[in-house]
């Protein structure tokens, strides 16, 4: 292993005894590591603003690594929501159906627009973020932590200097001593370290009483900062920031299982993490669920409308729910409605047609 | 809950207790003074079996249409929306599934119940929608051809 890094393993929601017994090996497995300081938080998305579990992700300095069970995309853009910012880390954890997912992401990178977070400095860390679904056992994540923990020594001594100030007398040595380089190696058969201090892991595990969240999350790699979300949503989840930059700012004004401004943002760059959609969920790729999906059988009322009739569907129900008027397609679509109907279906929509497809 | 229909799941015999109604997304309602108290009937539970993790999309009181979409449910082998069986005011969920929600499995007829529903306009049960055990057992003998074929379809598929 390479000098100590942060690892962050988000509990899952779910009382699936697989899921809480892939968490409890994850921690079992990491701690037998060298130089790793693990922090167990209840899941991400829940955790209440300035609460003990955000304060501890922010006292994280350096890289470090997010095992949740959530998209990688959800789980990056939760935590800088949070103020918990960083470069994206690779991780080269990828499931086959992941394949799919870099071509479109090239399909998304081609046009030119400008993006949020090219104007946003970002503090010069990665965090790397491992969805827990990806895979049923601990191995390819404890290997992949393995890695990535070379990975970001080696960069570490580069840019030591700026980031972390003089290397420590531990750091070196870890640097300096044989790196572990059989990924799937035995963790029972690690070397003892030469001194205490660098080898043992440290678990710490924040508790927070907190009730389940719902609030949309900007991908400010998609965010053009069109403002469609501001217009549309009439809750007052949205805000700008001092330079005129959107942001999710009254995450806690959300109606409760709306998605509605998700399917108007025409870069699908808002993602609700808890939806049971996987584009809007967060998802790179169209990869389907894996399990059974029983909606139809138990009243799911047939599909078949556009993004925006669902969305604006959804809005008026909130409204509604709210003690408001519904107010249909005349509030906050100004761009759709004004300009030519036929215009052709942006990404989203063709997204939400080939997950419809995807149904039976 | 003396007396039972039965509907063969192939091998499976769904328990369909005659003391209450059914909706036809296979919840169960027993009426209370003032509306309904739904839950999960044996051919729902069949289907998802061991319940993981279930949420409410919206908070009690809350005015429901009926078919309205109000949580989700995540299951061994299975997920689902999950949709209001009748129209009414949702007056309260079973609190007790949200700390553990194989509540349901264990008892889905009795303390696995999931929420109640007010709605005084409505007097009988035929007037919300729901049907009795026979017409239930009807009706699962309708579905059932389409619910092996969801499930055969999207495993395969």
């Amino acid at each position: 292993m390479g000098k100590r890094i942060a690892v962050v393993i988000s509990q899952g929601q779910s009382q699936n005894p697989k899921k809480r017994q892939l968490e409890e090996d994850l921690v079992t497995k990491l701690m037998f590591e060298a130089g790793l300081d693990v922090t167990v938080v209840p899941h991400l998305y829940d955790l209440k603003p300035d609460g003990t579990g955000i304060l501890a992700l922010r006292g994280i300095k350096g890289d470090f690594v997010i095992c949740s069970w959530l998209y990688d995309r959800a789980a990056r853009w939760i935590l800088d929501r949070a103020g918990v910012e960083g470069h994206e880390g690779t991780s080269l954890l990828e499931s086959s159906a992941d394949e799919e997912d870099e071509e479109f992401e090239e399909e998304l990178e081609e046009d030119d627009k400008d993006r949020v977070i090219q104007s946003r400095d970002l503090p010069a860390r990665k965090i790397y973020c491992l969805d827990l679904r990806s895979h049923d056992s601990v191995e390819p994540y404890v290997d992949e932590i393995q890695r990535i923990a070379q990975e970001t020594a080696v960069s570490t001594v580069d840019l030591m200097g700026w980031i972390q100030g003089k290397p420590t007398e531990n750091q070196l040595q870890q640097y300096l001593s044989e790196p572990a380089t059989e990924s799937g190696a035995q963790t029972e058969q690690t070397q003892p370290p030469a001194s205490p201090d660098q080898s043992e892991s440290q678990v710490v595990r924040v508790e927070e009483q907190s009730g389940r969240r719902w609030y949309p999350v900007i991908d400010y790699s998609r965010c053009t900062n069109c403002m469609e979300c501001i217009d549309f949503c009439l809750f007052g989840v949205y805000g700008v920031d001092k330079i005129d930059t959107i942001l999710v700012e009254q995450p806690d004004n959300c109606r409760k299982g709306c998605p509605a401004c998700s399917r108007v943002c025409p870069e699908n760059a808002i993602i609700f993490p808890q939806h049971k959609t996987p584009a809007i969920a967060g998802a790179a790729d169209l990869a389907a669920s894996l399990k059974i999906d029983l909606s139809k059988l138990f009243g799911a009322p047939e599909e078949g409308k556009s993004a925006v009739d669902m969305a604006v569907l959804e809005r008026d129900e909130q409204l509604q729910l709210a003690g408001r008027d519904a107010v249909g397609e005349s509030v906050g679509l100004v761009k759709k409605t004004e300009g030519d109907s036929s215009e052709p279906k942006d990404k989203l929509d063709n997204l939400l047609d080939e997950l419809d497809s995807f149904d039976l | 809950m003396t007396e039972l229909l039965t509907f063969m799941m192939g091998e499976y015999a769904a328990e369909i207790p005659v003391d209450r109604y059914y909706a036809k997304n296979h919840m169960w309602a027993q009426s209370s003074e003032t509306g309904f108290k739904f839950g999960f009937g044996a051919y729902a539970v069949r289907l998802l079996q061991d319940v993981y993790f279930l949420d409410w999309s919206l908070d009690a009181p809350a005015l429901l249409k009926q078919g309205q979409m109000i949580g989700s449910i995540e299951s061994k082998k299975a997920e689902s929306d999950l949709f209001a069986p009748m129209a009414g005011k949702l007056t309260q969920f079973n609190e007790r599934l949200m700390e553990d929600p194989s509540g349901i499995n264990v008892d889905k007829y009795g303390a696995g119940w999931l929420f109640e529903i007010e709605n005084e306009t409505i007097s009988d049960a035929s007037m919300a929608g729901l049907l009795d055990p026979q017409q239930y057992l009807e009706h699962l003998g309708d579905v059932w051809e389409v619910t092996q074929r969801t499930i055969k379809g999207q495993v395969n598929g």
